[in-house]
């Protein structure tokens, strides 16, 4: 066995789940509070990745040193997705609660493809370049050629936000509230739960995190476009299931999975069949194992 | 004569959780049946396993279908059991609700008609007179039960106790030899409850039926029903005629205890 | 006035909001920034004016919707006309002879745009099938289309099969693997089918795409014959024509196929299926057989349009059969009315000829539909034209008498 491309997959695996991950999150928590696929949710991401571009645009001509623009890069992205995020909560879905289960789904896709073709419009429908902002860190020296500095950033950035994201559902009281509501919505209400206020909060955290993990691939990958939204969406959606959808830390490790796993398989098997793989790993879960890897079946009740 | 229904001894386990132990019931032919106890008892999963909608994990259901031959249906599709001969309703009501009242009734009919894909696409006279078979038996049941007025409004447009008999018309329309009625009174007033008696008795006694129900209005149960059986947790505690029921004492302790005292 | 704060909020929000993207455009490699600030009035003004009629559409449909609840209906006015049984047959006719004729009075582009209308009609009305009658929200529509678009174009190409025996075999081919999908997601409703049903058409089209030495991977497969009459060489135009002919009588059978399907007693199981599963299976219909049918049903439309746009365009790609299709499709669906076959005909119209016919349209299309689809969703569910619920009448003399002949 080949040690060093192992470590190199395993690596570069990490790196992917990080930001699957990351984007799972946002799935898992709007699925656990209100049952809806946000299909649009890819699309938060791709916005994320757009604006860390304008901005980064914006302050490389104004000559601002690489580090700096990354991080304002990303604080902006993550404050105007979160709004994105609270606007097409209050649009798109906030009228249809009760009116079962397709239609929230099918506005969703119309978001979705809104979105898409509102960067088509707005900026455009090419590729676009994305400036490299992380600097070569000298400690990573050693192992630079499997895990650059873009992949440390990567992946020691999403574990600090999502050991963030635990902390505040496990210890604040919006926290709690959150809990609360996603066990049982109408029982929430009933104890004072302002459940308007957390499904705001759950699309304003979910978007944030979308929109992180937007600039952080950008930057990594050095390109943008209207349409990576999609991919990546089913994807981190496809990490959503295989933790368990409704389910944080599932998704967190679903995530980690989905990527090792994507990374693996190129690696040993063939690289043309990496979308193949993912959407397969997919429609495997939902057929045989709807409730995730650790997840426990549930009984209709009659 | 063979029982229309024998359960013998079965169990339902969900997880951890035995919700139905050991339970052993018969139904004859053309006996009304009522099965009561405290919510909880398990008297609706009961149902489901007869109706094959969950499978026992233990025990067996033998069905014999008029003019038929005993058979196991635990296991068996559900659609397979009603197709049989056995036919429900809902405790909580589920019609169609977008339908209309009269294609409520005609679904029901799907078991009893043949005329696949390509008979609907060819439209032939035979798949046709099938059609006005359907579209005439159905309204005769709504009008065996009292909403033929309504046969072109929609289900969900009823009021409740008009939906709770559009259930029993539509589990009628599936010929059935034992119709099981899982609690038909909840949410009727005094009127209705009366004139749900009498429509029970009209069915038992002219479609030749037999008829298994959960109810717990208790001047129903006691004035319909031939024999009563009581569940309390899963398990059978009592069963016999209304009187010997009425003064079981572990019945009276279970269930009608504390309104036989007070 | 209170009115008025809010809007003026909304105003300042969405500014906000869109500001980066709409103002700002950088050219990374002239390192310039291009600053569009009319966007950013026109954001203004709009979502002004937009959040009045946004508000004022909320209320309409809350005062509609217990205006309902007390049993009043509301009628839709087109829908009323439309079907209006004195109309109904003149209309038909008209339309008819309309789309007969109408190919020898106008350009052969023209006619493709007919074509493709047409071809979406017969996709949209397949879809209809599974997601309007049997309420199974199925997102893979596209696969099936490319099933039946590479049937024809492999089938020729390795065993040189024509066009009028592959339509057929495309169709079926299509149909088996329409329940072929079905099996595993048997047990799925809802959003997960949605999913399931969607990763499934992206991995038709990623094999399509990966199979390169059999399908010609993502360059496709090209000179594809069109469909010949009687040993004729008919020039470009006229093979079109005839494609546009042979369209037609495509989707004037579907039409009729699917309306006869729906008021069968096939159709009412579809609809009992998605009314209440376990209410379906207590009734004696075999759920498993009717899902499978649901699929078949609809999956073998979109396999003859499949075959039809192979010939048309004689060349086909996966890059033509993607998610965003099968979106485009459903759209249609969601658009006209879920399980209207009146509203799917519409729905088609609005999509392929509008922006053809308004050029300045056409570049709006797509975010046009999505907004039509938010919109839709949050205000007419029922779309369109809402779909129509089959009248029985039943002449019982008692019956009239009882309600003093008002029936």
């Amino acid at each position: 066995m080949d040690w060093q491309y192992f470590t190199e997959l395993f690596l570069g695996g990490l790196t992917r789940g990080s930001i699957y991950a990351l984007i799972a999150i946002g799935y898992t928590m709007v699925y656990g509070i209100i049952e809806l696929i946000n299909f649009a949710h890819g699309e938060v991401y791709m916005l994320g990745a757009f604006m860390g571009l304008i901005v980064a645009g914006v302050l490389g001509i104004l000559g601002f040193p690489a580090p700096a623009i990354l991080v304002i890069a990303a604080v902006v992205a993550i404050i105007y997705c979160a709004g994105y995020g609270y606007t097409m909560e209050k649009i798109a879905y906030k009228p249809l609660r009760g009116a079962g289960r397709l239609s929230p789904l099918i506005s969703a896709i119309g978001m979705s493809l809104f979105l898409q073709n509102y960067i088509i419009l707005a900026q455009t429908s090419d590729f676009l370049p994305f400036p490299r902002l992380i600097p070569d860190f000298d400690f990573l020296e050693p192992v630079a050629h499997v895990f650059g500095s873009s992949d440390f950033v990567i992946v020691v950035t999403s574990a600090l936000f999502m050991a963030g994201l635990t902390v505040f559902i496990k210890y604040t009281k919006m926290g709690k509230a959150m809990r609360a509501t996603a066990q049982n919505r109408k029982m929430a209400m009933l104890l004072g739960v302002d459940s308007d206020k957390v499904i705001s909060i759950t699309f304003i955290l979910g978007s944030s995190l979308a929109a992180l993990g937007g600039v952080l691939i950008a930057s990594h990958v050095g390109m943008v476009n209207f349409a990576i939204g999609f991919l990546a969406g089913i994807k981190a959606f496809t990490a959503a299931v295989l933790g368990g959808i409704g389910s944080i830390p599932g998704a967190m490790l679903g995530g980690l999975f989905l990527g090792l796993s994507e990374s693996f398989a190129t690696g040993y098997i063939s690289s043309d069949y990496e979308d193949v793989f993912a959407f397969t790993l997919l429609v495997v879960f939902l057929i045989f194992r709807p409730s995730g890897i650790m997840g426990k079946a549930k009984v209709e009740k009659v | 004569m063979e029982p229309v229904l024998d359960v013998t001894a079965v169990s339902m386990n969900f997880g951890g959780l035995r919700a139905l132990n050991d339970v052993e019931l018969k139904v004859n032919s053309g006996e009304i049946v009522a099965l009561i106890g405290p919510n909880g008892a398990g008297k609706t999963t009961f149902f489901n396993c007869i109706t094959s909608i969950y499978t026992p994990t233990e025990g067996e259901v033998w069905f014999t279908p008029k003019q038929g031959v005993r058979t196991k249906v635990n296991g068996m599709k559900p659609n397979l059991v009603t197709a049989l001969g056995m036919a429900r309703t809902f405790q909580n009501i589920r019609l169609f609700k977008n339908m209309s009242v009269l294609e409520n009734v005609m679904i029901a009919r799907h078991c009893r008609t043949t005329s696949g894909i390509l008979g609907a696409l060819l439209r032939s006279p035979a798949v046709r007179r099938e059609e006005k078979e359907i579209v005439d038996r159905s309204y005769e049941l709504l009008k065996y039960i009292g909403l033929h007025k309504f046969y072109n409004e929609q289900a969900c447009n009823l009021p409740y106790g008009a939906q709770r008999r559009l259930e029993i018309a539509r589990a009628l329309a599936t010929d059935p030899a034992l119709l099981l009625l899982d609690e038909p009174a909840a949410g009727m007033n005094p009127q209705e409850t009366e004139s749900l008696k009498h429509l029970v008795l009209k069915i038992r006694d002219e479609m030749d039926m037999a008829i298994l129900l959960i109810e717990h209005d208790m001047s129903m149960v006691m004035s319909l029903s031939e024999r009563i059986y009581v569940m309390e947790y899963g398990c059978l505690i009592a069963h016999g005629t209304p009187a010997e029921v009425s003064s079981d004492p572990r019945v009276i302790k279970a269930y009608l205890g504390e309104e036989a005292h007070a | 006035m209170n009115e008025l704060i809010k809007s003026i909020q909304v105003s300042i929000w969405f500014m906000f909001l869109t500001f980066p993207i709409m103002v700002i455009r950088v050219n990374a490699i002239e390192k310039s920034v291009i600053w569009r600030w009319e966007n950013l009035a026109l954001v203004g003004v709009g979502s002004f004016v937009l959040s009045f009629v946004w508000r004022w559409a909320l209320r309409r449909k809350e005062a509609g919707d217990a205006a309902a609840a007390s049993g009043g209906q509301e009628a839709g006015r087109l829908s009323a006309l439309l079907e209006n049984p004195a109309l109904r047959l003149p209309i038909q006719v008209v339309l008819l002879a309309v789309f007969c004729t109408i190919p020898w009075f106008v350009t052969t582009y023209q006619t493709n745009i007919l074509i493709s209308f047409l071809l979406y009609v017969v996709l949209g009305l397949g879809l209809n099938v599974i997601v309007g009658v049997a309420g199974l929200l199925f997102l893979g529509h596209a696969a099936f289309y490319a099933i039946g678009a590479y049937s024809y174009a492999l089938l020729n190409q390795y065993f040189g099969l024509g066009f009028w025996v592959a339509l057929p075999i495309g169709g079926l081919v299509a149909a088996l693997a329409g329940v072929a999908l079905a099996f595993p997601v048997l047990r799925l409703r809802g959003d997960y089918l949605a999913i399931v049903t969607l990763g499934f058409g992206e991995i038709v089209r990623l094999l399509l795409e990966n199979f390169s030495d059999i399908t010609g991977g993502p360059s496709g497969i090209s000179n594809i014959p069109r469909p010949g009459l009687l040993d004729m060489q008919l020039s470009v135009a006229g093979a079109n024509i005839y494609i546009y002919y042979i369209v037609l009588a495509l989707a004037l059978v579907t039409i009729v196929a699917v309306t006869r399907l729906k008021d069968s007693r096939i159709g009412r199981a579809l609809q009992a299926l998605r009314e209440d599963e376990i209410a379906c299976e207590a009734m004696g219909i075999d759920r498993v057989g009717v899902k499978l049918m649901a699929f078949g049903l609809g999956t073998a439309w979109a396999g003859f349009a499949g075959v039809v746009f192979a010939a048309k365009t004689t060349f086909i790609n996966p890059a033509s059969f993607t998610f965003f299709e099968s979106a485009i499709i459903l759209s249609i669906v969601v658009l006209g009315g879920m399980g209207s076959n009146l509203g799917v005909i519409l729905g088609s119209a609005f999509l392929v000829l509008l922006p053809e016919y308004m050029r300045a349209f056409s570049e709006y299309r797509m975010i046009l539909f999505a907004t039509a689809m938010v919109l839709m969703m949050v205000f007419r569910p029922q779309g369109l034209i809402p779909e129509k619920r089959k009248t029985y009448t039943v002449s019982d003399p008692e019956l009239n008498a009882a309600t003093g002949g008002q029936n």
